[in-house]
Formats: C-alpha cells, structure tokens, sequence
C-alpha cells in the first residue's frame, strides 16, 4: 500500500489516479498517526516551499515524517515541490526545510524563461531499482523555479540542463525524489511509478555501494 | 535540453469537444474523456480544457468532466473557464489539474492572478488572453487590443500592456490566442506571439491558426513560443485531413525544432 500525503498545496488527485491507473494500491494519507503506519511513502507537489512546508507543520506531519523515513527507512519517493523540501533550506522564501538530505534550493538564473516549464532529458549517473528501464536521456515533464544543490554529489542520481545543469533525481538510502512529475510524464513517468511500489528501499545507496 | 511542447485544446460544451471558427460556429467532435484517451496514447505532450459556457452562464466549471479526463491522462492538464477565485482554482486542482487557466475574469479582477500564484506557485497560473489586431492607436500602443467573453467584448486594454501586468500579478505562462487565426487553418499571428514573447520572461504559449506543420514550426521558431496549442490540425471535421501527434513531431523535429521524441 503506497501512502500519499495530503495536504493543502498539494497535487495529491494526480498521483493517485496514476496509481490507480497502474493498478497499484493507495491512499491520501494527512494524519501523523497515518504516516507513522506508512509503508511506502509518496510526497507529491506543486507550489511554493514555505507554502508547503507550512501545510505540513500545520497538520503536524514533519516529526512524523522524519521518524519514518529516516528512522524506520520506509521507501521514500517526493515529487517536485516534494523534492526541494527535503534539503536543509531553499532560497524560495528563504524557508528552512526538513533537512533529509543536505544541500540547499537555488532560483535558476534569470538568463532563460523562468519557470522551466516543459519536457527535458534526464542523464542518470548510475543504476538504481526505481529507474530500472528508463533510458538515459529520457524526457520528464518539469515545471521549476528553482534546482537542488545536494551537499554530498553522489546524492544527485539523474542531472538536467536548463542554462546550468541541475540535479533532477535525488537519491540517497531509501528517500528518492524528482524534480519533475513522475506522474504526469506520460509511460516513462509511470514506469519510475511502478518501479517505486516494488522497490524495498534498498540499493538506491549514497553512491558507495 | 528542454523541448518545445505540443498541446491539445479542447473547447469543452456539455462534457463533449467542439470546434470553433474565430470563437463562433462550434461543431461537435467527440466527447472530452475519450479524446483525451486518444491523444494520450498518441503521446501530445499537454491537454488544456476549457470549458467555453461556464463564464457566460455564470456556473462553476464542469468538474464532473474535468475528473473524468484527469483520470486518463497523465501529461499534464490545464483547465480554465468561469474560474473566479482561489476556491475555484483549488477545486479544479483537486478533480485533477495541475495548472488553472484564467482569461475573461482575470480582466475583470487581475487580482485573482496573485491570488492564485500565492496560493499555489505561479506555475500553476495560466494567463491565457483573446487578442485581435485593431491597428496603433491611443491606448493601443501595440495595435492588438485584449478582448474578453469568447471574443466578444473588447475592453480598451492592449495586448502587451496586459501581458506585462500578468507577468508582474504572477502568471506562469502566457496564452496568446489570436481571435483573428482562430479555426482558420493559416498559421497563428507571428507578430503579437513574437511581441508577447519578448516582453516578457515566462513561457508563452501561440494559439490559433495552426493548419499544417509549417505553422506549428513557425510559432515555436520566429514566434518565440514555447509551446504551441493545437487542435483543428488535430481533429476539426472541418478540415480535409488530420494530422497525429507522432507525424508532426517527425514534421518539427525535420524542421530543427527540438522535441519529447516519440517512444
């Protein structure tokens, strides 16, 4: 059962009927109690970073989070919005953040057309369960502002380039996390789904193993 | 490198797609869920929805269709028409959307721009604006006026200058839809979609008039758009012969423009 946490910026609907699509069982969770129960976790996204961040103190979700994918490494996957929250601190708002994995938000340079907005290729720096099958240079439908800086660069699993080259695909442990919208970048989007609700959060690794 | 994006419109009446020609006269072509079906697995990159009646009845959107679409297609999904406020937006993006599309009302009240980019991201804001050629005059600096209500109220503001206050409200992207080139299969209005494209820094999006590949290229290329909305080209029975998503990316990627490839 994959638990997709509901909160108020969310675009938890299009997950969902993507899971439902592919057959895969879930449901919207919003309490603690619900993601302290958690098997497998979906953090999806849109909007801003302090919008989200609020919505997720608000419901009293972020110590709940914590104890259950640091602690008890329950297979992790946030989506857009629900990668750039994991790091320490984004320059979106100048918001801290849940400091999953280190390394801060920046704004892409206002040199091209901000937000990216569109499908871009996504280069992937080594294997891992959850791309299994997905080409290198495989199109993702992305909607940014703003691009991670991991702290530790074996956490960058996917890049892109939108007038710098950015990290696209977090992986580190358990926690996995797009940039861009799985669920709405057509079969290959749905196949990193799919990969997700089988994978036991292992060999994702920090780039050591 | 990001690509250049086809999109879908669907003029919605009653859950069912229809066509217009210059925003009158719409034929029937197929209902909305199973168009969207279609053209999902013929992989077009975007779908946008707008549901033509709702302004102008004064309902709320038909969020029975909207969901019934959402379900179906996972690329992403605009919806817009009769949205008035926040509480509006946040109702299409829970049936399903990820970005709510604003025109006529957005006139009315621009203020519903911020509002919504506050509340959700200016991503999820789609300024999309009716816009016919009226010649340089007092006002009118660009010689394209704004006009609102299916093309049929003009309101004395000028394409560029609304497009810049969009930008400046929080829209996301930029819809220019040229009231003249609506339905007419001879290529959008070059001049304006280029215009818009330059006055400011987020995606634009050329709509009305695609008829052929040449025309999509042309938008995307000397038009300065990002994306090109599409829809006659695609299904109109007014037109001899449709074209698939597959052949007119083969088409665009022939003439230099880059694009998702097909799997």
């Amino acid at each position: 059962m994959i638990s997709v946490i509901d909160y108020r910026a969310g675009n938890a609907p299009s997950v969902m009927y993507a899971l439902e699509h592919l057959g895969l069982p879930a449901r919207l969770v919003a309490t603690p109690g619900e993601v302290a129960g958690a098997e497998r976790i979906v953090l999806p996204g849109v909007g801003a970073a302090r919008a989200t961040i609020d919505s997720l103190e608000d419901q009293d979700l972020v110590a709940a989070l914590r104890d259950r994918v640091l602690g008890d490494g329950v297979p992790f996957l946030g989506i857009c919005i629900g990668l750039q929250v994991l790091f320490d601190h984004s320059e979106e708002g100048d918001v801290d953040c849940l400091g999953f994995v280190p390394g801060s938000v920046r704004r892409f340079p206002d040199t091209g057309r901000v937000p990216q907005i569109g499908w871009n290729a996504v280069h992937f720096t080594r294997e891992h369960p959850v791309t299994a099958g997905v080409p290198d240079a495989g199109h993702f439908y992305f909607v940014n502002s703003f691009y991670c800086v991991p702290a530790e660069p074996a956490d960058a699993l996917g890049v892109t380039e939108y007038g710098v080259e950015f990290c696209s695909v977090v992986s580190r442990a358990n926690v996995l996390a797009t940039q861009f919208h799985a669920e709405k970048s057509g079969e290959l989007g749905l196949s990193l789904l799919r990969n997700f609700a089988d994978w036991d959060g292992l060999g994702g690794g920090d780039g050591s193993c | 490198m990001l690509t250049k994006r086809l999109i879908a419109c669907f003029d919605v009446v009653d859950g069912r797609v229809t066509k217009a020609q210059q925003f009158q006269d719409n034929i029937d072509v197929a209902p909305a869920e199973d168009l969207a079906q279609t053209l999902y697995a013929d992989q077009i990159d975007e779908i946008v929805f707008y549901d033509i009646k709702a302004s102008a009845e004064k309902r709320k959107i038909d969020l029975d269709t909207v969901r019934r679409v959402a379900h179906h297609v996972f690329v992403p999904f605009t919806v817009g028409g009769g949205i008035r406020d926040v509480q509006d937006m946040f109702e299409v993006l829970k049936a399903g959307a990820e970005k709510i599309s604003v025109d006529s009302m957005a006139v009315r009240n621009p203020e519903i721009i911020r509002d919504g980019a506050d509340a959700f991201g200016r991503q999820c804001v789609v300024l999309s604006t009716q816009v016919k050629h009226v010649g340089i005059r007092d006002g009118i600096p660009s010689g394209y006026e704004v006009y609102i209500d299916g093309a049929r109220l003009a309101t004395g503001l000028d394409a560029l200058d609304w497009v810049r206050r969009g930008e400046e409200l929080g829209a996301g992207e930029i819809v220019v839809n040229s009231i003249d080139k609506d339905g007419t299969a001879s290529g959008y209005d070059l001049d304006i979609t280029r215009a818009v494209a330059d006055a400011v820094n987020v995606p634009v999006i050329a709509s009305g008039g695609a008829g052929n590949v040449d025309h999509i290229a042309d938008g995307l290329t000397s038009g300065g758009a990002s994306a090109a909305i599409i829809s006659s080209i695609l299904y109109s029975p007014r037109l001899d012969r449709n074209i698939g998503v597959r052949e007119l990316k083969e088409g665009l990627l022939e003439r230099g423009v880059p694009m998702r490839p097909y799997l």
